[in-house]
């Protein structure tokens, strides 16, 4: 298992090395210069070829991917070209609403529709399971932002319950730290729900037709634990998987929804990298979501060995 | 064994409630703070190598300007406390107020002030100008210093005193010693506020704190003169990028300010609730539609003549504003109802049937037209497909390109024939406030490929009348040759304006004292706390 470890963990060095490589590729070959954005409207060419090459970016590609790759070798991410902060720095200075909105939405995904897709199996065939099933066919196919706009109008605007935008930190109290998180995280999870309850009903499904269920069910075990224990503890790698793609899904949704909601996060820094093209910015935030990426898989695969025993490294 | 019962959840849930709303946009009696969605983040934090109007506003918040503008757009005296010419009209003569002092705590100095020029100088365009027509700057004492010209300038005070991108702030010299195309390393000015560097979050957050030390003039204020009296303790400036977002935070009071609301969210803030919609920057800006003069087919002065003729601009204020209450008609380069606005040279109406005489005369041989659209910057993105019908209907092909903005301003900057990145036509937007005048004024440079704005009018006339404006300090004279400059311009079209706009703030009925003005300021503000 150990070994298996080290070996995963060794592996997301090539991995990381190649996603970086192919970004930095694609950035430089994207259309916008830096250079002249930072120059302002009133430049002139000589004064945007001066700060090309203050910045290095007249140096030839392969020049400028080495002294990256030196510069990453020695734990820096660089500086940003339009703020002059560390890349470092931008990315943990956003990484609170971020990892915040994706904990909170995965878990109340996961505390929402498990029991929905657990009972929508067990009911097989009847309005609960239709209901369920509709349910997440609207999930799927409400765009984030329209959905956000909907909950702002009526919790916010209307009720007056909960705030429109921003983030409290939770140094600030839990209170308001929950109050700028219900919001965004009702919105973003219901496709999550959707999804995870799509595949834990499929999986339950498949499973309550085994004979080892109506082995049970013969034995007198009660309908409960026949549910929880039996079928959906065999029916769990799917949907543990399911989870990991969600987890890695969660990168694209947190953009819209931080904007939506006016969260400060990686999302936000993501976009106005890029707008900018502030390349040691975009190259730092992409090679921490492809770190992130490797660790879920990661982690679903150590997953699959606590939840089934067949499965061995 | 307690079991949680249904009443009680709901109880619980009516709690949660009560806990979560609680903070809503209360503001318990306290430090004032002011919460405001300006119209960008602020990214740059060094308004000297750049000219985005955010990075000017905060320049604003924490520097101060020797000379600045009134209501009347007259320069009148800031940090300096007095001033004189020499008979000869070329020495300068000036004397800092008492009492000013850095954020640092050291006091303002002549060689700050120089620095501080010098570096503007290196920038901007009136900058440039005048560091041309300089011979000397040199301190007399720690708080006077004298500017010698080679030859009699007219723009002298305009210079120092412009209101706009780029602003002479002055800071402190150790600062100012910064390359002048690199971003200054610490945020220290000697202006109203302080800049909070521990809660700046670039492009998000930007955080001001009142300057305790600041000593106002005892003139009232007026636009970016007089006294910048602080009644604020803190101002923070919340980058919210969706609009619709910002405008039911300001609804829900969660935020105090929008500087710029999009024309089609105004009908909703005027019906809101304590929410107040007025125009406070009467000058407003202006669009530019500007031609590449590298680059067939407008390197042919008929075939610009033709884009001229052809284009109506009740059209371009048709499509971006959308709101007669908004927007104005006019062909003065140097902005209507101010001292240099003229319609001359401006043709009265489109005449469709010339411009494809004028095509037609220019040998037009079907060439594509390239022009750049960008899509992520709504007040621009209608102008393109606007100008594409135009010509179209006189017979140009057209090749209308979409992107984003950031791609516009990297593409713009290539001289190279448009198979290998280059481009024939773009528009943009400016503060009237910077192009005043036919020195500010860019789009009537006619420096060409090395000293010229993108497009590269090409011109030696029109740089003979520019330099006669800039020195001429006859004011009745000067409005003469901005009347020839902007002929000429139309004659060879360095560009074609699409005409004025104005973008009222909307803001809780709370605040009070907003000053009007080319850029929108914080000093004079107040905001009452229930």
């Amino acid at each position: 298992m150990s070994r298996f470890l080290l070996q995963r963990l060794l592996s997301t060095v090539p991995v990381m090395a190649i996603v970086a490589t192919i970004v930095f590729l694609l950035l430089r070959f994207s259309a916008g210069d830096p250079a002249a954005i930072l120059a302002g409207d009133a430049a002139t060419p000589a004064t945007i070829a001066a700060i090309r090459a203050r910045l290095g970016l007249d140096q030839p590609m392969a020049v400028q991917l080495v002294r990256w790759f030196w510069q990453l070798l020695h734990g820096d991410l660089g500086t940003s070209i339009i703020s002059n902060q560390g890349v470092a720095h931008l990315i943990a200075d956003r990484m609170a609403p971020t990892l915040a909105l994706s904990a909170t939405t995965i878990l109340f995904a996961i505390v929402v529709a498990v029991p929905l897709g657990v009972v929508a199996a067990w009911k097989h065939g009847t309005i609960i399971d239709r209901a369920v099933m509709t349910l997440s066919v609207v999930g799927f196919s409400m765009p984030v932002f329209v959905l956000g706009y909907l909950w702002i109008l009526g919790f916010a605007i209307r009720l007056r319950w909960l705030p429109v935008q921003g983030f409290s930190p939770l140094s600030d109290g839990i209170g308001p730290f929950l109050a700028h998180l219900v919001l965004p995280t009702l919105t973003l999870s219901v496709i999550y729900i959707a999804l995870i309850a799509r595949i834990t009903r499929a999986s339950v499904l498949e499973v309550l037709g085994e004979d080892y269920i109506r082995t049970a069910r013969a034995k007198g075990v009660p309908e409960r634990a026949v549910l929880m224990r039996h079928a959906l503890g065999n029916a769990a790698v799917p949907i543990v998987s399911v989870i990991g793609i969600g987890v890695a899904l969660l990168i694209g949704g947190v953009v819209v929804t931080e904007s939506v909601f006016n969260l400060p996060g990686l999302g936000r820094l993501t976009v106005d990298a890029v707008l900018a093209r502030d390349y040691p910015v975009i190259q730092g935030i992409i090679l921490v979501f492809s770190g992130v990426y490797v660790l879920v898989n990661l982690a679903v695969d150590l997953a699959y060995v606590l939840l089934d025993p067949r499965i061995r490294y | 064994m307690s079991v949680l019962t249904r009443r009680d959840f709901g109880k619980l849930g009516g709690a949660a409630a009560l806990a979560v709303s609680l903070p809503l946009g209360a503001q318990a009696a306290g430090p004032k703070v002011l919460r405001c969605v300006m119209h960008s983040g602020l990214r740059i934090t060094d308004p000297i190598i750049t000219t985005a109007y955010i990075a000017r506003n905060h320049g604003y918040m924490i520097y101060d300007t020797l000379f600045a503008v009134d209501e009347k757009l007259q320069v009148q005296p800031q940090m300096v406390d007095h001033w004189e010419m020499s008979a000869d009209k070329l020495t300068y003569s000036f004397t800092l107020r008492p009492g000013l002092k850095f954020h640092d705590g050291a006091p303002v100095t002549s060689a700050d002030c120089i620095a501080s020029i010098q570096r503007w100088g290196k920038r901007d365009g009136m900058g440039q100008k005048l560091m041309d027509f300089t011979a000397a700057l040199t301190a007399v004492d720690d708080k006077s210093f004298k500017l010698v010209l080679k030859e009699p300038y007219g723009l002298v005070l305009a210079s120092l005193g412009k209101p706009s991108s780029n602003v002479p702030f002055i800071m402190p010299a150790r600062i100012a010693a910064t390359p002048a195309d690199q971003n200054v390393p610490e945020e220290i000015g000697s202006g109203p506020f302080r800049f909070v560097k521990a809660e700046f979050q670039p492009g998000s957050k930007v955080v001001y704190e009142k300057n305790p030390d600041y000593v106002p003039r005892n003139e009232p204020a007026s636009s970016l003169a007089g006294g910048k009296v602080v009644k604020l303790d803190r101002v923070e400036w919340i980058n919210i990028t969706d609009y619709q977002t910002a405008v039911n935070a300001l609804a829900n009071n969660e935020i105090d300010y929008i500087e710029q609301p999009p024309h089609d969210l105004l009908p909703i803030l005027k019906s809101t609730d304590k929410v107040v919609v007025k125009d406070y920057n009467p000058l407003g800006f202006v669009g530019m539609c500007r031609m590449n003069w590298l680059l067939k087919p407008f390197d042919n002065v008929k075939i610009r003549q033709a884009v001229l003729h052809a284009i109506n601009q009740q059209d371009w204020a048709d499509a971006q504003i959308g709101n007669p209450d908004y927007s104005t008609v006019t062909g003065a380069m140097f902005i209507a109802k101010t001292p240099f606005a003229t319609e001359a040279g401006f043709p009265p109406k489109p005449d469709p049937a010339l411009a494809k005489q004028l095509l037609k005369d220019g040998g037009y041989d079907g060439t594509p037209v390239v022009i750049m659209q960008p899509t992520d910057l709504a007040i621009v993105t209608s102008l393109g497909p606007v100008t594409a019908q135009a010509l179209r209907n006189i017979g140009m092909n057209v090749d209308l390109q979409s992107m984003d903005w950031q791609a516009l301003v990297g593409r713009r900057a290539k001289q190279t024939p448009v198979s290998e990145g280059g481009w024939n036509m773009f528009h943009t937007t400016w503060a009237a406030a910077d192009v005043l005048n036919p020195v500010a004024n860019l789009g009537v440079n006619g420096r060409g490929k090395t000293g010229g704005w993108f497009g590269w009018a090409e011109d030696a006339e029109i740089e003979k009348q520019r330099d006669a404006f800039a020195r001429e300090t006859d004011p009745a004279k000067q409005k003469q040759i901005a009347e020839d400059v902007q002929k000429r311009a139309y004659e060879i079209v360095t560009y074609i304006p699409t005409g004025q706009y104005t973008m009222p703030y909307a803001y809780r009925d709370s605040v009070s004292g907003i000053l009007a003005g080319p850029a929108p300021v914080f000093w004079n503000l107040d905001k009452k706390i229930a």
